[in-house]
C-alpha cells in the first residue's frame, strides 16, 4: 500500500508539473464542446437555389416567392437556360434547378395539368432527398392553393382522412446541440484514458525510465495501479469540466442523476483505460502507440454512433458496435441526460462495460512484463 | 545530391524498420474507406418502434404490417398501454412509437375521421424527424388507397432528377473527405513526430552537427511521407473504384496533381508544428487539434458548412482540407476541369507557400 502511495505521488507530480498535459486536459474539452457542437448541425436548411423560369407567368412568380418565403430555400439565381444554372451546380454555387416550363400557367388552367422539373446536385444524398423533399411538399401546397381558387369543394368533406398528430418526446425543440454534448463529452472522456495514459507508459519506455522502475522490488500490479489511477482521477475531472461547460454554455442539466453518470463514467474509465495499458505493452515508442491508439479510437468513434445512428449500419458493423466500449458510453449518456434513465435501465450497458474492464485489465497485467 | 538520396534512404529505413506504423499507415484508408463506404450513412433503417394499438381492427392491422413492410422499420414491440412508451424509451431501444386510438376504423368508416398519434424519441432529432416523416408517407399512402385516389384536377406534377449520384448513395460524399483525412494524418501528424522524436531522443543533435544543410535534412523527411501518401492516394481511388463503385469522372491526372498540391501542403503544416515544439506529445497534440478535427469538422464533408454559425463558416475557410475537399467532388464526382476550379487550386497552392516559408524561417539550427 505505501509503496502504491508513492507511486501515485510520482505520477501525480510528473503530470502536473507537464504543462503541456495540463493543457491537454484542460483546453481539449473546452475546445471542443465550445466548438464542436455548433458545427455538427445536420438539420438541412438554407438550401441554394437556381430558377430557371421559361414562364414568366404571375404563376410562376407567386410559386417562387412562396418557396422563397418557406425559409427552407434561398434563391441563388435566375438563369435563363438550364446549362446556365447547371453551371451554377457545377461552381457549388447552388444545389437545387428549378425549370418552370413555357406556358406553366396556361397547361395548368386549360389542360388540367402542368409539370415542373427539378434537378438536384445528389453529392450529399441526404440533403438532396430532403431538399426535393420539401420543394415538393411546397409545390402541393401551392396547388391546393391554385386548385381552390378554381374548384368549389363540397362543404363536408367526401374523403376519407387519417389525422396524423406527432410530437417529439425528451428533445421537443429538436435541439441538435442536446443530441451532440453528451456523445462529445463520452469522446473526451475517451480521449483521456486511452490516449494519455498509454503514451504515458510508452514514454517511459522510450526515454528508458521504465528500467529504473523495473530493477526496483515494485510489483507489476503496483506499476499497473499507480499508472491507471492518476489518469482514472483526470478522466472524471475532464468529465466533471465537459459537464459544467455543457451546463454553462448549452444549459444542459441531466434528467437523470449524477450519480449513474459517475458510477458508468468509473467503470467506463476503467475500460478504455486498461485499453490503453493494453496498447502500451504492445508498443515500444509513442509514435506507434499514438498511431495505434489513434486508428482504434477512430473506428470505435465513427462505429459508436456519435454521427450516425447504428440501427441503419449493415449487420457487421452492428457487430462490431457490439465490442465497442464507446458505443456503450454514449448511448448510456444520451439515455441518462436526454430521457433520465435509471441504473436499471443502463443495467446491460454496465454489465457489458465491466466485462470489458476485467478482460481488457487482466490482459493488460499479463502481458506487462518486468524484463526487457 | 547524393548525401541527400542518403538521407532520404535512411528515413525509409525508419519506416520499413517499423513494421506496425507502416502496417497502420497503408491499413488506415483501407479501414476508413470500408467504415465510411459501407458502415456509416445518414440515410435511416431499421428503426426499432413500438406500436400500440388500442383498436386492432382492420385498418389498424393494415396500416401496422405495411410498417412491418417498409426497410425501414422494425417493429420491435406490441405495448399495451401508454405507460409503456415512456418506459420503453427509456431502456433505448425504441426509436418511434405508433398509437392508435380505440374505434380506429369506425370512425374512419362513419365519420370519414381517425386520427392516429406519432410519437418520436427525439434525443435524436434528425432520426425523430426522418422517421415521423416515413409513418406519415405510409399512413397517408394507406389513405389515398382507400380513397381509390380519385385524380384531381389542376396538378402540378413535378420530376425530380438527381444529378451526379442518382442512387443517392452516401460514398460520393465521403471518398473526397476520408482522402482529405488520411493525407493529412499521414502528412501532417507524422512529418510533424519523425522530427520531434528526433529531438527528443537526442539524434537531432548529431544531424544537426553534421556537414548536411538543415534545410535537406528536413526535406528528406518529408519525401518519404510524400511518397506514402501516393500509395495511399492510389489505394483509395482503386477501393473507390471497384469496391464502392464511384466514379472518376474527372481528369485522372488533375486529380493527382491537386493530390500532390495538397499533400505538400500538409506536409508543410507538419515542419511548421515540428519546428516550433519539442515533445511527441505536444506535436501529436496540436496536429490532432490544429489539423484532424478542422479537418473533421470544418471541411464539409461531415457536418454541412452552410449550418455553422458565421465565425466558424469563416474559419472554415482557412482549413486547407476544405478546399482540397470541394476540388475533389468537382473533379473526381462532377468531372469538371481546372477552369472550375483554378480558383480553389490557387488557395491551396498560397496555403502551401505561406506554410513552407514560415516553417523554414522557425526551423532553428541552433538547439536550445
Amino acid at each position: 500500500m505505501r509503496t502504491l502511495r508513492f507511486l501515485l505521488q510520482k505520477e501525480f507530480r510528473q503530470i502536473f508539473r507537464d504543462p503541456s498535459i495540463l493543457r491537454i486536459i484542460f483546453v481539449m474539452p473546452m475546445i471542443q464542446l465550445l466548438i464542436l457542437p455548433w458545427a455538427a448541425d445536420y438539420e438541412v436548411k438554407d438550401i441554394q437555389l437556381s430558377v430557371v423560369d421559361h414562364d414568366h407567368s404571375g404563376y410562376s412568380r407567386q410559386l417562387i416567392s412562396k418557396i422563397t418565403a418557406s425559409g427552407y430555400f434561398q434563391l441563388q439565381s435566375y438563369d435563363n437556360s438550364f446549362s446556365n444554372a447547371l453551371h451554377n451546380i457545377e461552381k457549388d454555387k447552388s444545389d437545387l434547378i428549378l425549370e418552370i416550363p413555357v406556358s406553366f400557367e396556361k397547361d395548368l388552367v386549360k389542360e388540367n395539368g402542368s409539370t415542373l422539373f427539378m434537378a438536384i446536385d445528389a453529392i450529399n444524398g441526404v440533403k438532396a432527398n430532403l431538399g426535393g423533399a420539401y420543394l415538393r411538399s411546397i409545390i402541393q401546397d401551392y396547388n391546393k392553393e391554385v386548385r381552390l381558387k378554381w374548384v368549389q369543394f363540397p362543404r363536408f368533406n367526401p374523403e376519407k382522412n387519417i389525422e396524423i398528430a406527432s410530437s417529439n418526446w425528451f428533445n421537443p425543440l429538436m435541439n441538435y446541440k442536446y443530441f451532440m454534448v453528451p456523445g462529445i463529452l463520452v469522446l473526451l472522456v475517451t480521449m483521456v484514458g486511452s490516449f494519455l495514459a498509454s503514451l504515458n507508459i510508452v514514454k517511459e519506455k522510450e526515454i528508458g525510465t521504465i528500467e529504473q522502475i523495473n530493477v526496483t522490488p515494485v510489483k507489476k500490479y503496483q506499476f499497473i495501479l499507480g499508472k491507471l489511477i492518476p489518469f482514472w482521477v483526470l478522466g472524471l475531472i475532464v468529465l466533471s469540466i465537459g459537464m459544467l461547460i455543457a451546463r454553462l454554455a448549452y444549459g444542459i442539466i441531466p434528467v437523470g442523476s449524477l450519480f449513474t453518470i459517475y458510477a458508468f463514467a468509473g467503470v467506463y474509465l476503467l475500460a478504455v483505460l486498461g485499453l490503453g495499458l493494453l496498447i502500451s505493452t504492445f508498443t515500444s515508442n509513442q509514435q506507434q502507440a499514438m498511431l495505434i491508439s489513434f486508428f482504434m479510437m477512430m473506428i470505435f468513434i465513427l462505429l459508436g454512433g456519435l454521427y450516425t445512428s447504428i440501427d441503419s449500419m449493415p449487420a457487421w458493423a452492428r457487430a462490431i458496435t457490439r465490442i465497442n466500449p464507446v458505443s456503450y458510453f454514449i448511448d448510456v449518456m444520451r439515455m441518462v441526460v436526454l430521457k433520465g434513465s435509471s441504473l436499471s435501465d443502463i443495467r446491460y450497458h454496465l454489465f457489458t462495460v465491466f466485462g470489458f474492464a476485467v478482460f481488457l485489465n487482466t490482459w493488460a497485467v499479463i502481458s506487462y512484463k518486468k524484463r526487457s | 545530391m547524393n548525401q541527400f538520396i542518403s538521407f532520404v534512404r535512411k528515413e525509409f529505413y525508419h519506416i520499413f524498420r517499423d513494421k506496425r506504423t507502416l502496417f497502420i499507415l497503408l491499413g488506415m484508408p483501407i479501414v476508413q474507406i470500408t467504415i465510411f463506404g459501407f458502415a456509416l450513412t445518414n440515410e435511416v433503417k431499421n428503426s426499432k418502434i413500438a406500436i400500440l394499438d388500442n383498436s386492432k381492427d382492420a385498418a389498424t392491422i393494415s396500416i401496422t404490417n405495411q410498417i412491418e413492410a417498409s426497410r425501414y422499420f422494425d417493429v420491435y414491440k406490441n405495448l399495451r398501454s401508454n405507460n409503456d412508451i415512456e418506459s420503453s424509451f427509456k431502456e433505448g431501444k425504441v426509436k418511434l412509437a405508433i398509437v392508435f386510438p380505440q374505434h380506429f376504423n369506425e370512425d374512419l368508416q362513419h365519420f370519414n375521421k381517425a386520427q392516429v398519434q406519432l410519437v418520436a424519441d427525439a434525443s435524436d432529432p434528425n432520426v425523430a424527424n426522418t422517421l415521423t416523416n416515413y409513418a406519415s408517407a405510409i399512413i397517408i399512402d394507406y389513405q389515398n388507397r382507400i380513397n381509390n385516389e380519385a385524380k384531381l384536377p389542376y396538378t402540378i406534377n413535378t420530376e425530380m432528377r438527381m444529378l451526379y449520384n442518382p442512387q443517392l448513395k452516401g460514398a460520393y460524399n465521403f471518398v473526397p473527405g476520408v482522402m482529405a483525412m488520411v493525407l493529412m494524418l499521414v502528412c501532417t501528424l507524422m512529418t510533424a513526430i519523425t522530427v520531434v522524436r528526433e529531438k527528443e531522443i537526442g539524434t537531432m543533435e548529431i544531424l544537426l552537427a553534421s556537414p548536411i544543410q538543415p534545410l535537406k535534412i528536413i526535406t528528406a523527411k518529408a519525401v518519404p511521407y510524400l511518397l506514402l501518401s501516393m500509395v495511399n492516394i492510389a489505394s483509395i481511388l482503386l477501393l473507390s473504384v471497384f469496391v464502392l463503385d464511384v466514379p472518376i469522372n474527372g481528369n485522372l491526372f488533375l486529380l493527382i496533381f491537386e493530390s500532390i498540391l495538397f499533400t505538400l501542403t500538409c506536409l508543410a503544416f507538419g515542419l511548421l508544428i515540428s519546428a516550433s515544439t519539442d515533445s511527441q506529445q505536444v506535436a501529436m497534440f496540436i496536429s490532432l487539434t490544429g489539423m484532424f478535427l478542422p479537418t473533421i469538422m470544418l471541411s464539409g464533408f461531415m457536418f454541412p458548412i452552410e449550418n455553422m454559425p458565421l465565425p466558424l463558416r469563416i474559419i472554415s475557410n482557412i482549413v486547407p482540407a476544405k478546399w482540397y475537399y470541394l476540388i475533389v467532388k468537382d473533379v473526381m464526382i462532377k468531372g469538371v476541369g481546372i477552369g472550375e476550379i483554378w480558383k480553389e487550386t490557387l488557395i491551396l497552392a498560397g496555403m502551401m507557400l505561406f506554410l513552407l516559408t514560415l516553417a523554414i524561417k522557425k526551423f532553428k539550427i541552433r538547439l536550445a
